[in-house]
């Protein structure tokens, strides 16, 4: 019975030194990698290169979800709307909708599903293959030189392909709006302006940045650690993209009642 | 030179070094050899600075690797480290060109030119030239070796370690990256570190021979004293017998 208890108790005290000391090393990890941003030299090319991994080749995808959201919120609005003879905010709503709220939380989900699992998989078979212990053998950083254009790339690419996707999600539920609803263009385009304000605009690109800096935290770090084999691998991904998909919605929430309440009243 | 005294390893419960005293004297090669998981990588991984030990210290060329503070210390004593990884660990995203030139350019003080006629040099030496444009992935095993080899060397290392350079490789193939290693050795006359447990294959390069048991050093000196040794594990090891005093985790 005591030796249960024994053994009982030092499960529970290893799981939470595994969860404590786990905890201080992404912390750890996250503080090398900003001071790492200001370090000279910065590899520009491999900052670009991210750029295009993370942003560019996630563009077309961000277009199609964004053109889809913007024409189901466009049907669905315009349906609520009718019950209370409100079609004419329509336009607002989609607007407001995409702008503060799902342009910045769907892209942030869309880029961790797409690039932030690459990143993590293509460290952690890095980790896995001595390329880490490769570079550092050789005197190079590996938080430097692989960390830190991911990461920055990461906070970067975010807002701006927030904005694609809001500016296209407007489009689709514009062009639904107008063509198979049948509502007045005019109206649409006066009531969006009417009601969006430059703060709305803030919100949501702050909310992208945030998403950013927690993607290229999570996805980096998740594959910085990975454990050994296809296994380790895998387990990182799946850890990664749930982790940061999690941590998105449970911060939108907290940013939402943050720059609603006490920010931006 | 390098030092090793009293150097202690464990990870969680598990000690895998136990107070290791070594000496890897200059211009020699000494290979490291013991059973799988016997902790030969990890004591390659705390020569290198990659690993922390518990205890004990590592000197290299006179200046103390486990005692360095920073990371930029740490770089100082390993510029003049080369590695060759067991699955040669090159850079999937860059050519054979791109990873031979690697080391020279994160240095950051050579130019261009330099770095070129350096990574051609290389490419020459180690008949590279019809690989220079393909990536890791399209070459075999046995020529990522070839490139892992010219990568260790652009620096000028004093120090070459080799971490089971033979691992998965056929036994032609094999033989081709021990030619290698005494090719290489003879031109460029570096200390080297051998970690491997194909006996008796590699003692065509190794001058001395340290056989590592349950976290302590079993036996070393020459190949020709191993073989002739009466040691039990040592036998059991050389003769690659099931039963004996080693026992397979």
């Amino acid at each position: 019975m005591t030796a249960a208890i024994i053994s009982a108790t030092e499960k529970i005290g290893g799981l939470t030194i595994d969860i404590a000391s786990g905890f201080g090393r992404s912390w750890l990890f996250l503080f090398r990698t900003i001071v790492g941003i200001f370090k000279l030299p910065f590899r520009f090319g491999l900052f670009l290169q991210q750029m295009y991994q993370i942003g560019v080749n996630s563009t077309l995808v961000i277009a199609l979800i964004g053109v889809f959201t913007g024409a189901v919120l466009a049907v669905q609005g315009e349906y609520t709307l009718s019950k209370f003879g409100a079609t004419a905010f329509t336009g607002s709503a989609v607007a407001l909708s995409l702008i503060r709220e799902l342009g910045p939380v769907l892209t942030a989900l869309m880029v961790i599903g797409r690039a932030g699992s690459a990143i993590t998989a293509e460290i952690g078979i890095m980790r896995i293959t001595e390329q880490i212990d490769a570079l550092r053998s050789m005197a190079v950083d590996p938080i430097r030189y692989l960390m830190v254009p991911r990461f920055l790339a990461g906070i970067i690419a975010m807002p701006l392909l927030t904005s694609i996707f809001i500016v296209i999600g407007i489009a689709g539920g514009y062009l639904v709006a107008t063509t198979l609803l049948g509502l007045n263009p005019g109206t649409f385009m006066s009531e969006m302006i009417s009601a969006v304000d430059t703060v709305d605009v803030y919100s949501g690109l702050i909310k992208a940045l945030v998403f950013g800096f927690v993607f290229g935290w999570v996805s980096c770090y998740k594959g910085y650690t990975c454990g050994f084999g296809a296994v380790g691998v895998n387990k990182a991904t799946t850890q990664s993209v749930v982790t940061a998909s999690v941590a998105v919605l449970v911060l939108d929430y907290f940013l939402t009642t943050l720059l609603t309440k006490y920010i931006f009243q | 030179m390098i030092s090793v005294r009293d150097l202690h390893k464990r990870f969680g419960r598990q000690i895998v070094l136990d107070g290791i005293d070594l000496d890897i004297e200059e211009g020699k090669t000494t290979t490291v050899v013991g059973p799988s998981g016997v902790g030969k990588s990890v004591l390659l991984k705390i020569i290198m600075g990659i690993l922390k030990p518990e205890k004990g210290e590592v000197r290299i060329n006179g200046r103390s690797m486990t005692a360095a503070k920073s990371e930029s210390e740490k770089n100082e004593i390993r510029s003049s480290l080369g590695v060759l990884f067991q699955a040669a660990a090159l850079f999937d995203s860059l050519t054979v060109y791109d990873n031979i030139a690697f080391p020279l350019r994160e240095r950051g003080s050579h130019s261009e030119a330099e770095i070129r006629k350096k990574a051609l040099e290389m490419i020459e030496a180690l008949s590279l030239e019809p690989y220079v444009l393909k990536y890791p992935e399209e070459i075999s095993m046995g020529i990522r070796k070839r490139v892992g080899m010219a990568r260790a060397l652009m620096t000028n290392p004093s120090i070459l370690l080799f971490d089971e350079p033979n691992t998965g490789l056929d036994p032609l193939v094999g033989q081709e990256v021990y030619d290698l290693i005494k090719e290489t050795r003879a031109r460029w006359g570096f200390t080297g570190i051998v970690i491997s447990h194909e006996l008796p294959e590699v003692f065509q390069v190794s001058d001395k021979v340290v056989m590592l048991l349950n976290g302590k050093i079993e036996m070393q000196g020459t190949p020709e004293e191993f073989i002739s040794s009466d040691n039990p594990a040592v036998i059991q090891f050389l003769n690659g017998k099931i039963d004996g005093p080693i026992k397979i985790q």
